[in-house]
């Protein structure tokens, strides 16, 4: 599914991927985790195309694709799709008429005609209730004024409706209580399927006893130190990040 | 012959073929010397210092049109609200189209200044409304009231409603060069009443066009007026719009600009509170690129307890167009409890477009309300990030911001056609497709 060889991306000069090297097969799930400053969040952005980034050595290949020189919005019309660690508020645009826009301007990139409004509805409503999303809370502006929590679940709401092949989830756990945490968890282990992946950027363990990755790997300045299945995860709780600086050091 | 000595020496001719007993005749005498003696304003006025109307002067505009022309409906149709049944005033070439116009007199008065100041029927009308709310300070304004002999006049008797929405469409042919045009609209409504009112000013060719337009409009008690002004015209064609609104106790005035299209556009919009309760709603979109110059200048006088204003511009200014925003607030001694509120936000598109913002507060009640907010800035990248990773491609991302941005103003228009057409108006100027309508 995706395939990132060595890859290293700068801002403003200064280097903060340093080589990444990640193999994510359809069907898997993958976490990342990894201190402050480590570049995880960086990593999810260079993925989806954010041109902020500077782009040097190394490639990511989506289903053999480069994606080197596609846009983000083509990006996400071959299915890569970031779960926000910010999501952007938009005042004057609906949850609603946000994800209408996106998916049929996904689906003319595609050639096909735009989604029939029963359909759209129909799906809304679905994947809102998978979440447990209030239905005022769709025609809603965008992200304007909702809760950390609500913004998160709105991601998710938009991956679900985008039906992505690659997901990428940056901290979506961060700001979440634990029962928006085990909803929002709930939904993703949904999407699951043999077809897609997932990436799960995250902080703590904690997220990791809902969405069980296949592999864990640790960033750390900009390189992969570590890789391991979950039970990496639990040792890097208990043990924190420090004994992995100091073996990278070595 | 500079315009100011052109418009002097013309308005000797023009009075000869006007009655000269009638009581107007004196208001156009001294409107006249006014302008004589103050001319057209320049960038030494402080209320000026952003618009030049130099380029202007220097055109050898037709002060009357030589001759009359007759246009299909089928070729103006597209600047007509024709989506819904209205009643139209229409003017070519600032001459009443009777062809073209539905008016009435059907309960209510939809028709001519001409008619209004010529007819007995209407004189008391006149007698007690006209030129009573405008300025007769302001040197554009005074032209326009030597000048005042046609354009829309529509009164509302106390408690009525005309059946469908009133259009005033002033079309230019293009037979002239250059033609300036000084259309004089009054508008009344009267206790109870209500109206809604869209304008619109549409040049047909490239040649030039200088409308220098006056309106006044009273609202009763307890009366409502909605106006619209749909700027959208050539890139040859300029605008001063003067308009004047006097409103009495718990009346409702809302005035919407949608200032898209034109070469320059002034706006000196100004509300004068003369009662209590009285609500006042300012609102404008401006989309302008090219070199397209648009100056709003607003002004909301409290001058009784009690009152609320509402100001909302948004302007989006690319390529080298510029802008201007002066917001005046005046709120008097006795204006205690007034509610004024004044929002102008402005968004960038490129490095070479300019706004000037400034708002202006004259308080002096110690019980008030009065909040402002100015904000220029760009589009935000993250955000545009965040819709580009969706899969919305950049034009339309960019037109989504936009939209989003000037979606507070469109929301609070009453008519769905003119919200869609104005949706439209805007799509096309963005070069997008909406998927939906604000």
């Amino acid at each position: 599914m995706l395939e990132i060889k060595n890859l290293h991306a700068s801002v403003d000069d200064k280097e903060i991927l340093k080589g990444i090297n990640l193999k994510v097969n359809a069907g898997e799930v993958h976490a990342i985790m990894g201190p402050n400053g480590s570049g995880k969040s960086t990593l999810a952005e260079v993925i989806a195309g954010q041109e902020e980034f500077e782009v040097g050595e190394g490639s990511i290949l989506l289903e053999g694709e480069d994606l080197e020189e596609l846009s983000p919005e083509e990006r996400a019309h071959k299915g890569v799709f970031l779960s926000f660690q910010y999501p952007v508020e938009i005042p004057g645009v609906s949850v609603t008429n946000f994800m209408k826009t996106a998916i049929n301007e996904s689906r003319k990139a595609q050639g096909l005609e735009d989604m029939p409004a029963n359909e759209m509805l129909k799906k809304i409503r679905e994947k809102s209730e998978m979440l447990e999303i209030d239905r005022k809370f769709l025609s809603r502006s965008l992200n304007e004024g909702f809760s950390g929590g609500e913004k998160k679940r709105n991601e998710i709401f938009q991956m679900a409706m985008m039906e992505p092949k690659l997901a990428i989830l940056d901290e979506t756990d961060s700001g979440l209580d634990i029962d928006a945490l085990r909803i929002v968890a709930n939904g993703v282990n949904k999407l699951r399927s043999k077809d897609n992946a997932i990436i799960v950027i995250t902080h703590y363990q904690r997220l990791l006893e809902y969405i069980v990755p296949d592999y864990v790997h640790v960033l750390h300045d900009g390189k992969i130190v570590k890789s391991g299945t979950k039970e990496l995860a639990l040792e890097l709780e208990e043990k924190g990040y420090d004994w992995l600086k100091e073996e990278a050091a070595v | 012959m500079d315009l100011k000595e052109k418009l002097v020496s013309s308005f000797m001719a023009f009075e000869d073929g006007l009655d000269l007993d009638h009581p107007v005749h004196e208001e156009r005498s001294n409107a006249m010397k006014n302008f004589e003696t103050k001319g057209f304003p320049t960038k030494k006025d402080e209320a000026w210092k952003y618009t030049s109307l130099k380029g202007l002067q220097k055109i050898d505009f037709s002060i009357f049109p030589k001759h009359e022309t007759t246009l299909e409906y089928k070729d103006v149709k597209k600047y007509f609200l024709h989506e819904i049944d209205t009643y139209k005033i229409v003017f070519v070439d600032g001459v009443y189209s009777s062809y073209l116009s539905e008016t009435t007199h059907d309960g209510v008065d939809v028709c001519l200044m001409s008619s209004a100041f010529s007819k007995p029927m209407f004189k008391q009308v006149i007698e007690v409304y006209f030129n009573k709310a405008a300025s007769k300070d302001e040197s554009l304004t005074s032209l326009n009231t030597a000048f005042s002999k046609e354009g829309a006049y529509i009164y509302i008797p106390k408690n009525k409603m005309p059946k469908k929405p009133i259009q005033i469409l002033h079309l230019a042919t293009g037979n002239e060069a250059a033609l300036m045009l000084q259309p004089r609209n009054l508008i009344v409504a009267e206790d109870n009443a209500e109206v809604q009112i869209i304008e619109r000013h549409q040049s047909l060719t490239g040649n030039e066009v200088f409308t220098n337009s006056v309106t006044e409009i009273f609202a009763g008690k307890d009366a409502i007026v909605d106006y619209y002004k749909v700027q959208n015209d050539a890139p040859t064609a300029s605008l001063v719009d003067n308009t004047y609104i006097s409103q009495k106790n718990s009346s409702v005035v809302r005035v919407h600009t949608f200032s898209l299209g034109g070469k320059l556009i002034r706006n000196n919009l100004n509300f004068y509170q003369n009662g209590e309760r009285i609500d006042s709603t300012l609102k404008g979109v401006t989309i302008l690129g090219d070199k397209q110059h648009v100056d709003h200048h607003t002004l909301v006088h409290h001058a009784q307890p009690n009152c609320e204003s509402h100001q909302d511009y948004k302007g989006i200014f690319g390529d080298s167009s510029t802008g201007v925003f002066n917001g005046k607030i005046i709120v008097d001694k006795i204006a205690q409890k007034t509610d004024a509120f004044q929002q102008n936000n402005n968004i960038l598109l490129s490095d070479r477009s300019t706004i000037n913002s400034k708002p202006q507060l004259e308080i002096f009640a110690d019980d008030v309300k009065c909040s402002h907010g100015c904000t220029i800035g760009q589009l935000d990248d993250e955000a545009l990030f965040y819709l580009r990773s969706r899969g919305i491609p950049k034009k339309e991302a960019k037109a989504l911001m936009m939209y989003a941005f000037a979606n507070n103003v469109l929301e609070s228009v009453r008519i769905p056609e003119l919200k869609a057409r104005i949706n439209k108006i805007i799509a096309n100027k963005l070069g997008v497709r909406m998927g939906f309508d604000l």
